[in-house]
């Protein structure tokens, strides 16, 4: 078997806004197929810190490092528009927390679904439209509604979408800043479940932010808690969330409702 | 015939047809690139020709023959005004025959008789950029052309057939110049793509109001965007013209009564006129 190297690895990453620090000395690694969340209250440096990670963001001090397929490392940060902007597109995707930041929402839903296919070359209308109208089905919409409007799809089922329109290219990284956030409880615990089986279906490796904790004991592998933009735990999901060693951390689990 | 005195020789002043001229020489070397230039004021408002006066201005000499077109027609107000200018002020021959014009200033239309070497074509553009409807973001359609991705296009094309069972843009169908730059033809029909493609002539695209200038050189090949199984098609009206009875060209709807009475009569005037002096002599 050949030798397992990290798909994203970062090192010494610090970013200050003004007086504030928004990450300071953050090391992370993503192996592939797992699920990393990054938990830590508002303000914390946790969506910042996904920016960095994507190439969104520069940070002033620091290293990302990605493994594409073919095997090259890639510099995140050194490498030029033209190709970071080809990784989004391709082997890399982002889920907003508001789909209306994800979507076209003044194209249908098939339209979508089908730009990432279309952004790397698929010129068959037919083919397009099957491919999309499969992913509706797999994230639980209806494919009658394929050319309708997102504006007319409740926020469940535009989230959904905007699954479906991030995996329709099957990339092999996604990072989701806070996917559940203004959904309510159970829309969220459908998400949820997709979400899981989506990710064990293609293998994929994720990036998650959240505030919600159970959100992260449900999808993620292992766990990172940032607190002031510094990450103050790390470990195995179980592990942190029932033996938390920082008293942040302790704070944080302590303080989730039990329903 | 001399030019009327007071203003200088095609109404631009030197230093300014210098530097449009600059641009144009860019826009040639860079097929179908948009490239700014500082469009002036012209006796004119923006929208009603000003980016193609401009170059038409910067290209002209002394010895040059301009046919001017308005939707195809010669005769309409946009045209004769266009002429009568530059009559003036340049003091060149006009004509009405494309075959006898060496620059040809253009709204919206591409003649029907084959353009040749030598000739320029000089088209009045409203809105130059393709991507402007589905990306409201000049900075981003920029990036998105330096970086060749024009995917985006493809959704306005799958969203027409989603909605309307083909690619409904009659008019204005983004083209590929060059396999590189994705261009707006001007707002030509979409009978008229084909006619860009490979063209002998020289076609400029002057846009005033939006300060920009593009170039397709002789010879380019200009190709319609379209999808594998629902391939580009030019669409005419399927009717022969009233007057010449063509069968091939771009035709105009004349609504001849309130009973729904109407009449389609060839675009091109010139073409029309040419055929019915051959055909009934």
């Amino acid at each position: 078997m050949s030798e397992i190297y990290p798909l994203l690895e970062a090192r010494g990453l610090s970013l200050r806004f003004g007086p504030v620090a928004a990450l300071e000395e953050v090391a992370l690694a993503l192996w592939p197929g797992e699920v990393v969340a990054i938990v830590g209250e508002s303000g914390s440096g946790k969506s910042t810190l996904l920016r960095v990670l994507g190439g969104l963001a520069a940070p002033d001090a620091g290293r990302v490092a990605y493994r594409a397929a073919d095997g090259a490392l890639h510099d995140v940060q050194g490498m030029g528009e033209a190709a970071r902007r080809r990784l989004h597109r391709t082997e890399w995707g982002f889920v907003q927390q508001n789909p209306r930041d994800g979507l076209r929402m003044g194209v249908s839903a098939g339209g979508n679904v089908g730009e990432r296919l279309m952004a790397i070359g698929a010129r068959h209308y037919g083919g397009i439209r099957a491919e999309a109208t499969a992913w509706m089905r797999r994230v639980e919409i209806d494919p009658a509604r394929i050319d309708d409007l997102p504006a007319t799809f409740s926020g469940g089922m535009q989230q959904r979408l905007q699954i479906a329109r991030t995996l329709v290219t099957r990339p092999r990284l996604v990072f989701m800043d806070e996917p559940t956030g203004g959904l309510d409880v159970s829309v969220q615990a459908k998400l949820l479940d997709l979400l899981r089986s989506l990710v064990a279906d293609l293998g994929l490796a994720m990036l998650l932010v959240t505030h919600d904790i159970a959100a992260a004991r449900l999808l993620a592998h292992r766990l990172l808690v940032m607190r002031h933009g510094r990450v103050v735990e790390e470990g195995l999901t179980d592990r942190v969330l029932d033996d938390p060693q920082h008293p942040y951390t302790q704070l944080l689990v302590a303080s989730v409702l039990a329903a | 015939m001399t030019h009327a005195s007071g203003y200088n020789f095609a109404y631009l002043d030197e230093a300014t047809k210098r530097m449009i001229r600059r641009a144009l020489m860019k826009a040639v070397a860079i097929p179908g690139h948009q490239v700014p230039f500082g469009a002036r004021e012209m006796p004119l408002p923006f929208g009603w020709g000003t980016g193609g006066i401009q170059v038409t201005a910067s290209v002209i000499g002394p010895d040059d023959v301009l046919k001017v077109i308005d939707q195809g027609a010669d005769d309409t107000t946009n045209a004769v005004s266009i002429r009568r200018f530059f009559a003036r002020v340049t003091g060149v021959a006009t004509t009405e025959r494309t075959a006898e014009a060496t620059i040809i200033q253009t709204r919206h239309r591409v003649p029907e008789t084959p353009l040749r070497e030598g000739q320029i074509l000089v088209y009045q553009v409203p809105m130059p950029e393709p991507l402007f409807r589905l990306e409201p973001r000049v900075a981003e359609t920029r990036r998105m052309h330096a970086l060749a991705e024009y995917g985006l296009m493809h959704v306005k094309l799958y969203e027409d057939i989603a909605r309307m069972g083909e690619i409904a843009t009659s008019y204005n169908h983004p083209v590929m110049v060059n396999r590189r730059y994705l261009m707006s033809p001007s707002p030509v029909p979409a009978f008229d793509n084909p006619k860009l493609d490979r063209m002998p002539a020289l076609q400029l695209f002057g846009a005033g109001r939006e300060k920009r200038i593009y170039a397709v050189p002789p010879y380019t090949p200009v190709r319609s965007l379209d999808f594998d199984d629902h391939p580009f098609q030019p669409i005419r009206a399927d009717a022969p013209c009233a007057l010449c009875g063509a069968r091939d060209s771009y035709l105009d709807e004349i609504v001849t009564d309130d009973r729904g009475g109407r009449r389609f009569i060839c675009s091109d005037t010139d073409w029309c006129r040419q055929r019915r002096e051959t055909t009934r002599p």
